[in-house]
């Protein structure tokens, strides 16, 4: 085998972060929405209120009991209070995308 | 050095070296007189033959001695230097080792030759070797190609980059004071910290030069407050990117264009620190398009956007002097920008006149009828800054004006009208939107202002020749989008 000389070996830096992907499985879907708690998630683009208003009236027609939340801004992500309370207080949600 | 010199006598010589050749008997004659000589080769392990040298091809030694000439006799006791000769000289040679005659034949003098630890590609690799740089080392195969191997692994965006050596990123890092291990930024999608070695990576990948680097760093610490919302800015749909305006005097220390076509191409600083900021939201954030990034069309101001105030021409204070840093301060302003769009008046001679011609360019800004949306930058050539200077209007009087000027009847403005379906929505505050809303008691006549005075930057720059300026026109405005960021470029 002939020697590797030091000028033959190239050596990069990453310009990543390197980190290391973390990759996480859905939540179980439930079979049924019944008894089910149903968060519905503004994110604040247009229109995204009238979408979650007519599924909430849909919800509210199968019995099923429904919390409105939204975010402050689309531009940025849902603070990290407000995913806790959704977690906390809804055993599903819906988050509506709209433009 | 780990371990102490020899006591005696030390000689560092590298075979590549005529004058060490010459000297290579010498050393043996000072053997042969009891002189304690130890040898140190640089090049060759077996050179001097019969000398028993020792190997300092790792130049271990030659660096703890900090050698620039060899050969250089080095007379140590107790473990230190206490002297030291360069070169080759028959007298000086006899009167350091006491030994005489010593070199008979030989011509009297000889100047030596560099040390290897000079050769500027052995000072990299030795300065890679001593430093702490905490990046991961990749390493590629002799049969790979450089630049495809950076594309594969998805590193660039879409142009070739520089590939990052340590001995580049070193380089880098000399443009700069601050610990490489400092974090400077947090960088969103990922949440991933920014070092300043991260950074000097990218900005070698990007092509810059050390001495953008202290601007580069101001950039991504810019992007990334709160403020400046470069995570959202990243993810929009829309087609901004960050725009980098560059004040002070760091913008002409390192060679900034500002002047003909200073939006445009061919000017390395300008170039590749808009670039930079780009990779390192790529590579450290994570964003990438089609994947966070969601941009309908994008524009070419996402590979770079970067360009300096002509400040010695204006006749106005520089951007980052009205945004509140001193004069003389080198600033970097972060605008969330898609690309510029120039229109022309070429019959103005009186600021009134040029000044109507400025609001309507800006009135396009996201869309005629969306009033307090989106900031924009109006960038002011010298030729159409020469009319407002002739007339004494201040860069304030201007902007209230375009402002005024921009300011249309809610009427106009609301979704329907004029045959269109977009526009202004009226009603309760806090209702869903891009834009804000117009007042709830909105009657048709409310005047909305296009824009905020803290939305409409006024910049100079530009070629001589051109009754031209630009608009860049913003993103989604204020807190629920991207406020413009002004941060001082530090050492």
């Amino acid at each position: 085998m002939t020697a590797t000389t030091d000028a033959e070996v190239r050596i990069f830096l990453d310009p990543t972060s390197e980190r290391a992907t973390i990759t996480r499985t859905l939540a179980d879907r439930p079979a049924t929405l019944e008894g089910k708690v149903v968060g519905l998630l503004d994110i604040r683009k247009p229109r995204g209120n009238v979408f979650l208003d007519r599924l909430e009236d849909l919800l509210n027609q199968r019995g099923l009991r429904t919390v409105r939340f939204s975010k402050p801004t689309f531009a940025k992500v849902a603070p990290v209070d407000l995913r806790h309370e959704i977690a906390t207080k809804c055993d599903v949600v819906v988050e509506a995308l709209a433009d | 050095m780990g371990t102490p010199l020899p006591e005696g006598i030390v000689a560092v010589v590298k075979a590549d070296c005529p004058t060490c050749r010459l000297v290579a008997p010498v050393l043996g004659e000072l053997r042969a007189a009891g002189v304690a000589v130890t040898v140190f080769t640089q090049d060759d392990p077996t050179f001097p033959a019969g000398l028993n040298p020792v190997d300092d091809t790792g130049l271990d030694v030659s660096v703890a001695l900090d050698l620039d000439t060899v050969p250089t006799l080095v007379k140590v006791e107790g473990g230190a230097e206490v002297e030291r000769l360069e070169g080759w000289s028959q007298p000086h040679w006899e009167s350091f080792t006491g030994v005489a005659p010593l070199g008979e034949g030989l011509p009297e003098h000889r100047p030596g030759c560099g040390s290897l630890t000079h050769d500027p590609e052995v000072v990299e690799r030795l300065a890679a070797r001593s430093t702490g740089l905490r990046s991961r080392r990749l390493e590629l195969a002799r049969l790979e190609d450089e630049a495809e191997a950076f594309f594969e692994r998805g590193w660039t965006d879409g142009l070739p980059v520089v590939p990052p050596t340590p001995a580049r990123v070193l380089r880098m890092l000399e443009g700069t004071t601050r610990d490489p291990g400092e974090v400077v930024a947090v960088v969103g999608p990922d949440f991933a910290d920014c070092t300043v070695e991260k950074a000097a990576v990218n900005a070698v990948l990007s092509g810059c030069r050390p001495e953008y680097l202290p601007v580069v760093l101001a950039a991504v610490e810019a992007a990334c407050t709160d403020e400046f919302n470069m995570h959202g800015l990243l993810c929009t749909t829309w087609f901004t990117g960050p725009v980098v305006i560059v004040n002070g005097p760091i913008a002409t220390e390192i060679g900034m264009n500002s002047g003909v076509n200073a939006l445009g191409q061919g000017n390395r600083a300008n170039a590749t620190i808009g670039r930079a900021l780009q990779l390192i939201v790529r590579n450290i954030g994570g964003g990438r398009p089609g994947e966070i990034d969601r941009a309908t069309l994008g524009g070419p101001g996402k590979y770079t956007f970067c360009f300096a105030e002509d400040e010695a021409g204006s006749p106005w204070e520089p951007l980052s002097v009205e945004r509140g840093l001193s004069e003389g301060t080198s600033a970097v302003t972060l605008f969330a920008g898609s690309g510029p769009h120039g229109f022309a008046d070429q019959k103005s001679r009186d600021p009134e006149s040029l000044a109507i011609s400025m609001a309507w360019a800006l009135d396009g800004v996201f869309h005629p009828k969306l009033a307090l949306t989106s900031d924009a930058v109006l960038v002011v050539s010298p030729e159409h800054a020469r009319v407002f200077r002739e007339a004494g209007w201040s860069k304030a009087r201007l902007r209230a004006r375009l402002i005024e000027l921009g300011t249309k009847p809610m009427s106009e403005l609301v979704a329907g009208a004029q045959g269109c379906a977009e526009g202004m929505t009226v009603g309760p505050s806090g209702a869903t939107g891009v834009g804000p809303v117009g007042p709830a008691s909105a009657s048709g006549d409310a005047g909305i202002p296009k824009f905020l005075p803290e939305g409409l930057l006024i910049v100079h720059a530009g070629g001589g020749a051109g009754l031209f300026s630009a608009v860049i026109g913003g993103w989604v405005r204020g807190a629920i989008g991207s406020i413009p960021v002004t941060m001082e470029v530090k050492p």
